[in-house]
C-alpha cells in the first residue's frame, strides 16, 4: 500500500478548478455561476490542504478557514444582489442583464 | 490514502462537479454541489485535516448551500432558457479551459517529486489538523487577520440586509 502522491491531489484540484471555470463561462443563470465560483474556491481549498499535509505545516489549513469565511460573506452579499436584481428585472439570466456591458 | 481508494473517490468528485455545470435545473446543480462538498470533506479527512473537514460540512454543505437553495426557491427559478446556446462560444470556452488544465497538469507533473516538505509517505505530526492545533495558530500568528474577518462578516451581514431589503417609498 503506497500513499497517493501529492501531485495526484493537486491534479484533482486543477481539474476541479477547470470545471468551475468552464461553468462560470458557459452557464447563464447567475445563481449557477455563483455555485461554479464556489467550486473554484473549493479547488483552491483542496490545494491548500494538500500542501499543508505535504509540508507538515498547519498554516495551509488556517488559510482554508479564511477562504471559507470570505466565501460565506461573498455568498451572502452576492445572493442579496441577485434578489435585488430579480426584484427589478424579473430575471437572473446573465445575458439579459447588460446595462453595464460595453 | 491508497490508490484503489483515491481513484473512485476522485472520479465521483469530478462527476458531481460536472453535474453542477451540466444540469439545467438550478436545484439539481445545487444538489450536485452538495455531493461535491461532501466528497471534498472526505478528501480532507484523508489529508489529516479533521477540523477543516468538519467546517466544510457544517459551513459549506450546511450554511452556504441552504442560503443558495433558499434563494433558488424564493425566486422560483425554472429551467434555463433553452434554444439560446451559442456553440461557438462553448467550444472556445472548452478549448481554452482544457488548455489551461493541461498546462497546469504538465507543471504538476514536472514538479513531481521536487516539492519541498516530507510528503505523503511520512506520517503527519501528532494531532495534525486537530481543532487545538488550528486554533493555536489562528489565535496567535493569525490573530489580526482573524479579527479583520469578523469585521468582514459584519459588513457582509449589514450589506446583505440593506441590498435585499424591500424599498419603502
Amino acid at each position: 500500500m503506497t500513499a497517493v502522491p501529492t501531485s495526484s491531489f493537486i491534479a484533482l484540484s486543477v481539474l476541479l478548478f477547470s470545471i468551475g471555470a468552464i461553468g462560470v463561462l458557459v452557464r447563464r443563470n447567475a445563481i449557477v455561476i455563483f455555485m461554479c465560483i464556489e467550486l473554484m474556491l473549493n479547488a483552491a481549498n483542496l490545494a491548500f490542504v494538500t500542501f499543508a499535509r505535504q509540508q507538515g505545516s498547519i498554516d495551509g489549513q488556517v488559510i482554508v478557514f479564511f477562504v471559507m469565511t470570505v466565501a460565506a460573506a461573498e455568498a451572502a452579499v452576492g445572493l442579496a444582489i441577485i434578489i435585488a436584481v430579480f426584484r427589478h428585472r424579473q430575471t437572473v439570466n446573465a445575458d439579459d442583464l447588460r446595462l453595464l456591458r460595453w | 490514502m491508497s490508490l484503489p481508494l483515491f481513484l473512485p473517490l476522485a472520479a465521483l468528485l469530478l462527476l458531481s462537479a460536472l453535474g453542477v455545470v451540466l444540469n439545467t435545473h438550478p436545484v439539481r446543480s445545487a444538489m450536485c454541489l452538495v455531493a461535491t462538498l461532501f466528497l471534498l470533506a472526505v478528501f480532507f479527512i484523508f489529508l489529516d485535516a479533521e477540523f477543516v473537514a468538519a467546517l466544510q460540512i457544517i459551513v459549506y454543505a450546511g450554511a452556504i448551500m441552504v442560503v443558495f437553495l433558499f434563494v433558488i426557491m424564493l425566486l422560483n427559478l425554472e429551467k434555463d432558457e433553452v434554444g439560446r446556446t451559442r456553440t461557438g462560444w462553448h467550444m472556445t470556452t472548452m478549448v481554452s479551459a482544457g488548455l489551461f488544465a493541461i498546462g497546469l497538469l504538465y507543471i504538476v507533473y514536472r514538479a513531481g517529486t521536487l516539492l519541498p516538505g516530507a510528503g505523503m509517505g511520512v506520517a503527519a505530526p501528532a494531532a495534525f489538523g486537530s481543532l487545538e492545533m488550528v486554533a493555536l495558530r489562528l489565535f496567535t500568528v493569525y490573530l489580526l487577520p482573524f479579527e479583520i474577518t469578523g469585521l468582514l462578516m459584519l459588513a457582509a451581514v449589514v450589506g446583505a440586509v440593506v441590498l435585499a431589503k424591500k424599498k419603502v417609498a
